[in-house]
């Protein structure tokens, strides 16, 4: 067990060494001038030369690299060209609106999920499985950007139940939420439904239906505990498909969150930004997924025996 | 033949077919259905307070904040979403086939190597991943295609990989291997056909994706730019608008949404029916 965690460790490191490589090489490639976006358009060549030389941006490529390495291995992310203050500060600082969001979103996610999913499972093939399933459909493929403009004119401009956009109060988080909760919850419902399905179709639950158990202890206490495995492995999924969710519904939730900082860092072309942003991203992803491997085994028994 | 009736059978299946035969034609006949120029800012399509107007029976679907007719320019928005969806799908789909196949046949440093790879691309928020590409690359529809194509590949890649290493094992392989085959005969000859399914359902699921990511791109600004109409950059140019005017923002969601969920709808039927291990899953 420890081994397994350990190797998982030294993977997750390596898969961070690659998307910081990949990052930079991408951002290196582009034809966007950091330099010059700095300077202004009025700027002198000589401006610009300086701004470039300050910013270490005249090295060479595997210095530059080399250099950034060094900076996050002592938990230095670099500067903000815009801001002219440490990217990791700015990142620490807007981390828990985000987190707060994707909480609220995933537990939105999760609950409409497993409800959905059970009732799916349970009534299999009747017309209220299939309404459903067809609304996780719907789900699934409604524009993110798109739901939270709705929910905006609906429940913000004509209702006045919830605030337009900002942060500050629970009523703020409502919309964001939803809009990320809704729409994910379709994945958790087939999911459930589909896991839901499976353990029903077991002996083990035969046996407690022969017993004279009740129905809703069958699927509570024996059911659902053998279900929870893949949604915890898609809960570990779920928290990198948030990070780019994020974007957008920041972005139209005017949330104060990374996705916002992120979005303001691209229109600035403020690479150490973007670059910090799309790390974290990733380290929360691959974290995501570490955390799912090492609870499963601790909830299935099945599973440590291994 | 086949498939199609099967499909025809089912009503969710049917229901997607449709709409996505309405879009194509939509798409194909823009020109032909469209009543004004998609491009055409009408004095008399805006208010006299200078505000767009609601649908009426002279514009169908109401007009924009410059005057041109909603429904026309929905209609040519219909061209970019599936030349995109196409496009970019069609490019990840040959890719993942190519990096599926060959690490799962290969195996090997070759092999492990390109799997990390697409390990690594997993680690890499998709979304995230497009908008930073698309805002820094001066964006124009081949672009905001070429980005998608670049995020969406890795998901096919991985599950051909998965089938190929399955394929690999069986015995008829062997059998081949045995009668003297070379690599390209096994590979084109006897493992591709087999993941011809995988691909026609992956390529439809893939344009659901692909026209929500598309959409999403442009709303934020950086997909395709206006004038040129993408379901996407409608809203972008009227969201600050769309308290007024929410019909500017309804009918382009909607047919994102329509669009996408009929694409999802034809896929999952397809799975079914070519792939009838994996029904009623996720």
């Amino acid at each position: 067990m420890l081994l397994l965690i350990l190797r998982r460790l030294i993977q997750t490191a390596l898969i961070l060494l690659g998307v910081a490589a990949i990052t930079f090489l991408l951002l290196y490639a582009l034809p966007a001038d950091p330099a010059r976006m700095i300077a202004g358009r009025s700027a002198t060549a000589q401006t610009v030369a300086n701004i470039r030389r300050e910013l270490g941006l005249d090295q060479p490529l595997l210095v530059q690299f080399w250099t950034y390495l060094q900076g996050i291995l002592q938990g230095n992310l670099g500067r903000s060209y815009a801001q002219k203050t440490d990217v990791g500060a700015l990142i620490l600082a807007r981390l828990p609106a985000t987190l707060i969001l994707m909480a609220a979103g995933i537990f939105v996610e999760v609950v409409l999920g497993l409800i959905f999913g059970i009732i799916a499972a349970l009534r299999r093939g009747g017309p209220v499985d299939r309404v459903v399933m067809m609304a996780s459909f719907v789900g699934v493929s409604a524009p993110q950007f798109v739901v939270a403009l709705l929910l905006l004119y609906v429940f913000a401009v004509t209702l006045g139940w919830f605030p337009m956009s900002g942060f500050g109060s629970a009523a703020h988080v409502v919309l964001p939420a939803a809009t990320l909760g809704i729409l994910g919850a379709g994945w958790y419902a087939r999911m459930v439904r589909s896991a839901m399905i499976d353990v029903l179709n077991q002996d083990y639950v035969r046996t407690a239906r022969a017993k004279g158990l009740s129905s809703a202890r069958i699927v509570l206490r024996h059911a659902l505990p053998n279900a929870l495995l893949p949604i915890i492995a898609m809960i570990g999924i779920d928290i990198g498909q948030f990070m780019g969710g994020v974007v957008v519904v920041e972005a139209v939730y005017g949330w104060p969150g990374i996705g916002q900082l992120a979005w303001q860092a691209i229109q600035q072309v403020d690479i150490p930004i973007i670059m910090g942003v799309t790390l974290v991203s990733a380290l929360a992803i691959v974290l995501g997924n570490l955390l799912a491997d090492i609870i499963a085994p601790l909830i299935d028994p099945r599973i440590r025996a291994r | 033949m086949r498939v199609l009736k099967t499909m025809l059978r089912q009503p969710s299946a049917l229901f997607g077919l449709i709409i996505v035969a309405v879009v194509v034609l939509m798409a194909l006949g823009a020109p032909l259905i469209a009543p004004y120029s998609p491009d055409n800012q009408m004095f008399d399509g805006l208010s006299i307070e200078g505000a767009p107007l609601p649908p009426s029976a002279q514009f169908l679907l109401g007009t924009d904040t410059l005057g041109r007719d909603l429904f026309s320019r929905l209609l040519f928005g219909a061209r970019t979403s599936l030349v995109i969806g196409l496009v970019a799908n069609g490019i990840a789909v040959a890719i993942g086939l190519l990096v599926g196949i060959l690490s799962g046949y290969l195996r090997g440093a070759v092999g492990g190597l390109l799997m990390r790879f697409t390990d690594l691309m997993m680690a890499f928020p998709a979304l995230l991943l497009a908008i930073v590409l698309a805002a820094l690359l001066h964006p124009s529809l081949w672009i905001v295609a070429m980005v998608i194509a670049l995020v969406n590949w890795v998901q096919v890649a991985r599950i051909v990989y998965t089938e190929t290493r399955g394929l690999v094992e069986r015995d008829f392989i062997l059998a081949e291997r045995s009668l003297g085959a070379g690599h390209l005969r096994i590979l084109f000859v006897h493992i591709l056909p087999h993941l011809m399914p995988t691909a026609i359902v992956w390529g439809t699921l893939g344009i659901a994706t692909t026209v929500l990511l598309e959409a999403t791109l442009s709303f934020l600004g950086i997909g395709v730019q206006p004038p040129q109409p993408s379901w996407g950059n409608i809203i972008f140019e009227s969201q600050s608008y769309f308290q007024a005017a929410p019909w500017l923002v309804f009918f382009p969601g909607a047919i994102i949404l329509l669009t996408a969920l009929s694409f999802n709808l034809v896929g999952d039927a397809l799975r079914d029916i070519l792939d009838p291990t994996q029904r009623g899953r996720g």
